[in-house]
């Protein structure tokens, strides 16, 4: 591309608002394949951020690059699913069809071909995304038919349109699904109902119902919407977490595809208790291909006074919300994080407190919730308190949604009643032989069968949603070893024990996987997880270590077949350090090699 | 009169006003709580964690963590004292530390605050990472191999010179402190040795050109009195800065 | 104690400043030699190893004698030390960690200035490079580390007294320092 045309055809914003920064940067690498230096520099202009900070925003997010990235650029999600099934097979095929290294660009500019964090798509995988937009049910025909059209450089408008078809997998429902099965559109009188009562008795309602926080922390809904709407403030916000970045989680997606209505009809809501006038989903990149649809839903809802302005008629009650996209960084799912990233910047947790329900978004005080917890807020309005603590438990109230995938025979979305047991989950999902369960996520907890009779709750096992099944065939060292390369790609580099402690950590786990690790690597892997867990900044990396923790813990005899029976090991591998010597030197006899 | 609030720092009670950080009324007490990237005179940051103590049993950050009343503090545990070891030795590993060749050495924070934790060696496996040495400022050189990623330029660049030449790139392990040029060199941004940025690098990172080993061994910062007592090297006057 | 404690010491990658620094206990030189005897050691041109209680390694480990000879002594002695700022991270010739081994060698013998004969040596006899400069507990367990560079005599001597003493290592405030 001529740097001539690029200049005019980027649309720089007008003086100012410098929270629109990473919302440009999306659309400027979507439409360039990167972010030229000359886009740099006129955003640092009109902005009036440094460059230096804008390339720093850039190399921060996985998705936005300061070099041009294939025309076709395909990263492969590479969750542990993915693994188990068989993308790592498909992406060595397609890059042998189509000449190309991971990582890097072919010479010709065509194509890039790398891996990327859990897409989301778990149930259907494998899984990658072309140019943002995600491809399912990879197998080498679908492979071999990509690396054909990419040689033919079809445009991906007329790419097969099967490709991009997403299933809803939508396997289990319970109350709170079923409560919707029927409204699906926008209706006028579901929001007349939700806005009906005062927000005191919003509050006192969803109070009684015990609804807590879906995203995986389980924090009151009620009490952190009540002090948002406290704290005096000229404005307050209403923010949706729709980064759905725990590996193995996928039901924010089903939900933002068919219950978008529902989803905005709790935001509302929302906005109305607490007095906001301005709300955003914050939707991860991954998901790019729901913008569009949500785009039209926000519209159709303003098109018929159900947002904007005056809304279902009531004077003076304006609320309108805008979608800004994520850019590739699971840290950005943390709440104060996210805010940042809202805010342009790069996704760095904040100190808390002040907590974001009164410093958020702008400093101003803001709701964060997850997706699930405003359709479930909406619901419990419509439907009451009893209805919802109808299901669950004393201290779970309500209903949960799984994301069900690994090995099992019907993957997908299951809805739960909390309080059920991860054996009446895997009966229902088909799974057999079962070794262990990995629950909410790279950060959570791994169950060994021992313990199947333990139930999805708060006061029990505590998830997200993220429900990944290992029958006995799998090494869980696998698992270990692709979520502690996924922390390590994820870490913020904000504070000391998590950047670093998180790459030793890797190095460390990869170590033991190829077999060369002693006994005192145990303890090393030990000695690491405390150090993260005690004095990380942020959640990520405090939690990071969980699934080295919980498989020493349940399963050691995983690590105890890898040892090696020394105690201690090189820490590299001390022959292929030779290597370079004996290239410059050409020594390559017995005598330029070291043991082992 | 309202009645003092303190709390606990190991057997010392502390006296504390509202707003108090556990830093902030340490340090008026003149108690010593460990730190790398904390600096009185900016906003708390809460990264390099080496403030790390236990309070009411929850590892928290002294610079970041407001004083409550009565809460009890454990700053010098041997399980404190072990884990603020393996953070100077994570910091350690993760540049290019060569003391020997250091000009900075004897009145360095980073290599106080180690001999304070008996600090032997890094321990860990080094990642010798490969980074640059930018020497295109007539009064400053930046050497990135010692950065310890504290921000306390950025932070001095951005709100006390106003000039914001100093940012963070990257994430993970690959972050870095970057230079907000066109070249990405020091030599072409408003950098003067007279800017606080330049006076806050707890390390050998940013140094001022044409001296150096001025200092001879034994006289030096931390040659004979442990950063305890000797303060943070920021606090002394930069002409005593300097090995 | 009755017998003699048996030590053994040897300089890989580093400069011998850290040998001349066990040498600088001055007068207790004398008492040491009567509380230790040593084995393999540059002090008296033993050259193989045998079983040992202490055995002293200085710097670290840039090739593949050195590893040899590192392994050597994890193998035959009890408890392995560290000393000096080299063997305990690699000191100043891991500064060449930063450049390839061939940038290395040919800005030594190709463009070095002064090289008359340029020529990368490869005689089989000089032991290989590693391509990079590594402390000596990347390659073996270590037991104790005495950083400085080099370290002083008088941190030698606590130190020493202290492990055949049996007590805990601990050092005056001085006696700590990485440079
Ligand atoms: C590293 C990290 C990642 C997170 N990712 C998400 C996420 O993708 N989606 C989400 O809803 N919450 C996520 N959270 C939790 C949020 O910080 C926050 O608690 C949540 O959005 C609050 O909403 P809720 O109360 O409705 O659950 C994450 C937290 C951490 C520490
Ligand atoms: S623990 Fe630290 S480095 Fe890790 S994500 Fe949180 S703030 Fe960033
Ligand atoms: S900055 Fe400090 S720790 Fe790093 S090399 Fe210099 S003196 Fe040593
Ligand atoms: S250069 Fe110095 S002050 Fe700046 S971040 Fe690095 S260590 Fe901190």
């Amino acid at each position: 591309m001529d740097p001539g045309k690029i200049t005019s055809s980027i649309q720089l914003p007008g003086p100012g608002d410098s929270t629109l920064l990473l919302q440009h940067l999306v659309r400027i690498q979507a439409e360039f394949n990167y972010i030229p230096d000359k886009a740099v520099a006129d955003l640092s202009s009109s902005l009036g951020i440094p460059a230096a900070e804008i390339r720093g925003v850039i190399d921060f997010y996985s998705f936005l690059h300061l070099t041009p990235r294939g025309k076709y650029d395909i990263l492969f999600s590479d969750s542990i699913t993915d693994h188990m099934l068989g993308s790592r097979e498909l992406i060595t095929d397609l890059t042998e069809k189509l000449g190309v290294t991971v990582g890097e660009v072919r010479g010709d500019g065509r194509v890039s071909v790398d891996t990327t964090s859990c897409t989301g798509m778990c149930e259907q995988g494998p899984a990658l995304l072309v140019n943002r937009l995600a491809i399912n049910h990879l197998d080498q025909q679908r492979i071999e038919q990509i690396a054909r059209l990419i040689e033919e450089d079809v445009d991906l408008a007329d790419w097969p349109k099967e490709f991009f078809q997403i299933d809803d997998s939508i396997q289990r429902q319970d109350i709170l699904l079923s409560s919707m099965a029927s409204a699906t559109g926008a209706s006028p009188d579901t929001l007349t109902t939700l806005l009906s009562p005062e927000p005191d008795n919003v509050l006192d309602i969803l109070q009684d119902a015990g609804l807590r926080g879906r995203g995986g922390a389980g924090f009151m809904t009620a009490i952190k919407w009540r002090s948002c709407r406290d704290t005096a403030a000229e404005q307050r916000y209403v923010v949706c977490n729709a980064d759905e970045g725990e590996p193995g989680t996928f039901k924010d997606r089903v939900l933002l595809q068919r219950y978008a209505h529902q989803l905005i009809e709790g935001m509302t809501l929302c906005a109305h208790t607490i007095n906001a006038s301005k709300g955003y989903i914050y939707l991860r990149g991954e998901y790019l291909y729901l913008l569009e649809h949500l785009q039209a839903v926000l519209q159709e809802r303003r098109d018929l006074g159900l947002l904007a302005n005056n809304i279902s008629g009531k004077a003076g009650f304006d609320f309108d919300i805008d979608i800004h996209l994520g850019a590739g960084a699971y840290i950005c799912g943390e709440e104060s994080a996210l805010i940042e990233s809202l805010e342009g910047k790069r996704g760095i947790p904040r100190k808390r407190p002040p907590f974001p329900v009164t410093h958020g978004y702008k400093n101003q005080p803001t709701v964060v919730n997850n997706v699930e917890t405003f359709i479930a807020a909406s619901q419990i309005i419509l439907h009451g308190a009893e209805w919802f603590k109808g299901a669950g438990t004393e201290q779970s109230s309500g209903t949960k949604l799984l994301s069900i995938s690994g090995d099992c025979e019907r993957p997908g979305i299951y809805e739960y009643a909390f309080g059920t047991s991860i054996r009446q989950v895997l009966g229902d999902c088909g799974a057999h032989d079962t070794l262990a369960v990995q629950i909410a996520g790279a950060a959570g907890v791994t169950i060994p069968s021992e313990q199947f009779d333990r139930s999805i709750a708060f006061e029990d096992i505590s998830t997200g949603g993220s429900f990944i099944i290992f029958n006995s065939d799998r090494n869980l060292l696998d698992m270990v070893q692709n979520f502690t390369h996924f922390f390590a790609h994820e870490s913020c580099g904000f504070c000391t024990p998590c950047r670093v402690g998180s790459s030793l950590l890797k190095d460390l786990i990869d170590k033991l996987h190829a077999g060369h690790a002693g006994h005192y690597d145990i303890n090393e892997l030990n000695r690491i997880t405390i150090i993260m867990r005690d004095t990380s900044f942020c959640g990520l990396g405090a939690t990071a270590p969980n699934p080295v923790i919980q498989t020493l813990t349940n399963f050691p005899e995983i690590y105890e077949r890898q040892v090696q029976h020394t105690d201690y090991e090189p820490a590299f591998d001390l022959d292929a350090a030779l290597e370079e010597a004996r290239q410059v030197t050409h020594c390559f006899g017995p005598e330029a090699h070291i043991k082992s | 009169m309202p009645e003092q609030q303190t709390f606990k720092l190991d057997s010392k009670t502390i006296p504390f006003r509202d707003g108090d950080t556990i830093m902030d009324a340490a340090l008026r007490a003149g108690e010593y709580i460990p730190h790398l990237c904390h600096n009185p005179e900016f906003t708390p940051h809460g990264s390099c964690r080496v403030c790390v103590v236990s309070a009411n049993g929850r590892h928290v950050s002294a610079c970041t963590q407001q004083a409550m009343n009565d809460m009890e503090v454990d700053n010098r545990s041997d399980a404190i004292m072990d884990k603020r070891r393996n953070l100077l030795q994570m910091l350690f590993v993760e540049g290019n530390h060569v003391c020997p060749g250091c000009e900075k050495s004897g009145a360095c924070q980073l290599q106080a605050v180690a001999y304070y934790t008996n600090m032997l060696s890094p321990h860990y496996t080094h990642f010798f990472p490969k980074r640059s040495v930018d020497a295109s400022h007539a009064d400053i050189a930046i050497d990135f191999n010692r950065c310890i990623l504290c921000e306390l330029c950025v932070r001095a660049s951005r709100d006390v010179d106003r000039k914001n030449i100093f940012s963070i790139s990257g994430r993970g392990i690959k972050a870095r402190l970057v230079i907000n040029s066109d070249t990405g060199k020091l030599g072409d941004s408003d950098l003067t040795a007279t800017d606080k940025a330049v006076h806050v690098c707890p390390v050998g990172a940013i140094l001022p050109k044409h001296r150096g080993y001025d200092k001879p061994i034994g006289e030096r910062l931390y040659d004979r009195q442990p950063v305890s007592q000797v303060g943070d090297v920021a606090a002394h006057d930069e002409d005593d800065n300097h090995g | 104690m009755a017998d003699k404690i048996k030590v053994a010491t040897a300089s890989l990658c580093g400069c011998f400043g850290c040998h001349m620094s066990i040498l600088d206990i001055d007068e207790k030189l004398f008492d040491l030699v009567e509380l230790v005897e040593f084995d393999r050691s540059p002090i008296n041109d033993i050259k193989t190893i045998g079983k040992c209680d202490i055995g002293i390694i200085e710097g670290g480990v840039a090739n593949s004698e050195n590893v040899e000879v590192l392994r050597e002594f994890r193998e035959h002695c009890d408890i392995l030390i560290a000393l000096g700022a080299c063997a305990v991270n690699g000191g100043i010739p891991a500064m060449r960690n930063q450049n390839t081994l061939q940038e290395c060698l040919e800005t030594a013998y190709i463009h070095g200035i002064g090289v008359d004969q340029p020529c990368i040596p490869n005689d089989p006899e000089i032991p290989l490079l590693l391509d990079k400069v590594h402390p000596i507990h990347e390659i073996v367990k270590v037991d104790h580390f005495l950083p400085g560079c080099p370290p002083s005599g008088a941190t030698i001597w606590t130190f020493l007294t202290e492990l055949i003493e049996n007590k805990p290592i601990s050092f005056p405030y001085e006696q700590i320092h990485y440079d």
